[in-house]
């Protein structure tokens, strides 16, 4: 089973992309705890690709990929900008500090890593891509 | 998603409806940002219709936290759904911040 979407690069859009991986899910029976981490992860990638990766700039495309094969969920999000988006290894960030310091941003990456099984970023053709996987059991 | 504020005596209410993503917590970080906030003991967030929350949702509340401890002002979370709870629980948020049931559990903190 697989199935494409392509949004231009704005945060408005990321209703849109967990509905699009909500429906894509619906034919599984999952249980909605399990769905909803998976919308998750993908909704965070997403967010920082749109903001982070492009600026905001609605003339740039995210493309996103969702495959499953067995009882494997394997996603890839690519955009088509010219900044090189790779986020560094996430620690576990500090949230006392976080709350002390009132820093709104810094959880995304941790929540994505502590949500599916695998995240990789790398650059193809001088674009950013990310692939997710989860084993939906 | 909705954010609607209804004040009483010593407390506000916060309602939140919908879905709480990177598009939508300005909506909520304005409402928080209110300086009539800190006249409050509490603020009462109710969960019940809240189906989503992102890391830009919880940034949100990250960020006011302590601002509202400073000023002696309790942020008390109730009505969450599960999946919503869990996300707070992934990144251990649920021990950092008040989160109970019921209103009735929220009015007695």
């Amino acid at each position: 089973m697989k199935d494409v979407l392509r949004i231009e690069c704005s945060r408005r859009n990321l209703q849109q992309v967990r509905d699009f991986v909500r429906s894509f899910l619906a034919s599984r029976a999952l249980p909605e705890l399990l769905v909803n981490q998976v919308v998750l992860a993908i909704d965070e990638v997403v967010a920082n690709f749109i903001i982070h990766a492009n600026g905001e700039d609605e003339r740039q495309h995210i493309d996103l990929q969702l495959v499953v094969e067995n009882h494997d969920l394997n996603v890839e999000i690519a955009d088509h900008g010219s900044t090189i988006f790779l986020p560094g290894p996430h620690l576990a960030p500090d949230l006392s500090e976080y709350i002390r310091q009132g820093r709104k941003g810094g959880t995304g990456m941790a929540l994505v890593n502590r949500l599916m099984d695998r995240v990789e970023f790398f650059t193809r053709d001088h674009h950013t891509v990310c692939h997710l996987s989860k084993h939906l059991v | 998603m909705k954010v609607n504020a209804q004040p009483s005596a010593d407390s506000l209410l916060l309602t939140l409806d919908g879905e709480l993503d990177a598009s939508s917590a300005v909506l909520l970080d304005t409402e928080l940002n209110k300086p009539e906030l800190l006249n409050f003991r509490k603020v009462l967030v109710d969960c019940a219709k809240l189906s989503y929350i992102s890391s830009a949702g919880l940034g949100v509340f990250i960020s006011h936290l302590q601002r509202l401890q400073d000023n002696n002002v309790k942020l008390v979370f109730f009505n969450m759904q599960e999946k919503v709870f869990n996300v707070f629980e992934i990144l251990g948020l649920d021990s950092l911040m008040t989160i109970v049931p019921t209103q009735d559990a929220a009015l007695a903190v």
